[in-house]
């Protein structure tokens, strides 16, 4: 089984930083708050603040404008979409099926469930 | 620049509060100093602000030995329990009091923070109520300016509110720079994110000293059917272990492994969790220990 658990901060920061940047809340080529602003809201360390901006700024979604601060990559958006789409499959796909086939559900069953969902759900 | 304190040693009676404590408080950092009552916290911080004298060892301000001087203690403010203004003075002359011992000391911020907190001005020190004298505190140890704060239990009393409030202004003035963070507390859930680093202190030891992620990533717990349970733990270090019927949850000491055997759970720990397990075997040892003396 994998390991499971609250994530650390650095990662649930980045990870609501994506958030912001795929729903629009955060447009490309904007500005995005400091690691201040960032840190005082959560009221994290801002070194840990760093940490959890500087991943986005590796994989290219966030760029630094020296003096200014920290901008939404041209394209970010995209990236993460197509991101996030491959993680589907591992984070929500497989796990689904795990769970089905500990339930005894056919995957006939399991096709039916999730046509429900689709239709059902908002 | 670091204070540092180098094999402090202090007994009251036969009590070592205490014992051999060697520590180095580097600066640019928020530090978390944790124990549980009696660990020894307080009497640290006396002795670091030389309120009180070590039976031996010696405390240096960045290189300044701080016995009796002033240079080196006027870099340090301490804000705890007690209140070095008279008894009738008002709150708005005590904070204009303030820059004739630190000159540092920011009255204008003061004010506005005054103004945050909703403190009122014209009252007595010894009138405001316990939360408004914690706030009264903690308005002079955010804007005292030196370059080590410390504050001892600093959000005791205060609502909810006004607790999210010194959180968010403290991480605030530390991003500014030039101010380093000491936060001796019992409440480790709130702090864990904001102390970088963190001191656990028991009976007049230090237990652990590291970096906070140092910590919590260097212990984890797993639980689900007792039998695999203890078949996992066999062969680790475990600190804690509770059973719920046949469901028995341990926390271990040591780095999680990626993959668990199936039928396992396994979860991070939060500080606070870590440091009661850790404390909790502690405890566990020093009974076996007193068992077979």
């Amino acid at each position: 089984m994998p390991f499971q658990g609250e994530k650390p901060i650095f990662l649930q920061l980045a990870e609501q930083l994506e958030a912001g940047i795929l729903s629009g809340a955060y447009p490309e080529e904007s500005q995005v708050p400091s690691i201040t602003e960032f840190a005082a809201t959560y009221k994290i360390n801002p070194a840990t603040a760093l940490k959890g901006i500087n991943l986005l700024v590796n994989d290219g979604l966030l760029y630094k404008k020296r003096g200014i601060g920290m901008f939404v990559a041209q394209g970010a958006q995209a990236a993460l979409r197509r991101r996030r789409s491959e993680d589907f499959y591992h984070d929500y796909v497989e796990k689904l099926v795990r769970e089905a086939k500990n339930l005894g559900l056919s995957l006939d069953q399991l096709t039916e469930l999730i046509q429900r969902g689709y239709y059902d759900g908002n | 620049m670091a204070i540092e304190l180098r094999n402090i040693t202090k007994t009251f009676g036969k009590t070592r509060a205490l014992d051999q404590v060697s520590l180095t408080l580097e600066e640019g950092h928020i530090y978390g100093l944790l124990g549980n009552n009696g660990a020894g916290k307080t009497t640290l911080l006396s002795i670091l602000t030389d309120r009180q004298l070590p039976d031996s060892g010696q405390v240096l301000i960045d290189g300044l030995p701080a016995r009796n001087n002033d240079t080196a203690l006027g870099r340090v403010f301490l804000v705890g329990e007690q209140n070095f203004f008279p008894d009738d003075m008002k709150v708005k002359k005590a904070l204009a009091t303030v820059p004739l011992f630190y000159p540092s000391f920011d009255r204008d911020y003061a004010m506005k923070l005054t103004r945050q907190f909703g403190l009122p001005l014209k009252k007595k020190l010894t009138a405001l109520s316990t939360g408004y004298s914690s706030i009264f505190r903690l308005i002079l140890g955010l804007s005292v300016n030196t370059p080590y704060v410390i504050f001892d239990e600093p959000v005791l009393g205060l609502d909810a509110q006004n607790r999210d409030l010194f959180y968010r202004l403290l991480v605030e003035k530390f991003a500014e720079g030039g101010t380093t963070f000491i936060i001796s507390t019992h409440l480790i859930d709130e702090v864990e994110n904001l102390i970088e680093h963190t001191i656990i202190l028991r009976e007049g030891r230090v237990l652990r000293d590291a970096p906070t992620e140092a910590l919590t990533d260097n212990a984890y717990s797993i639980s689900g059917p007792a039998g695999l349970v203890d078949a996992y733990a066999a062969d680790r270090t475990v600190l804690t272990s509770r059973s719920l019927g046949g469901l028995k949850t341990v926390s271990i000491q040591g780095r999680p492994d990626e993959q668990l055997p199936p039928g396992l759970e396994g979860s991070r720990m939060r500080l606070q969790d870590y440091f009661i397990s850790l404390q909790e075997a502690e405890d566990a040892a020093q009974e076996r220990k007193e068992i077979t003396q």
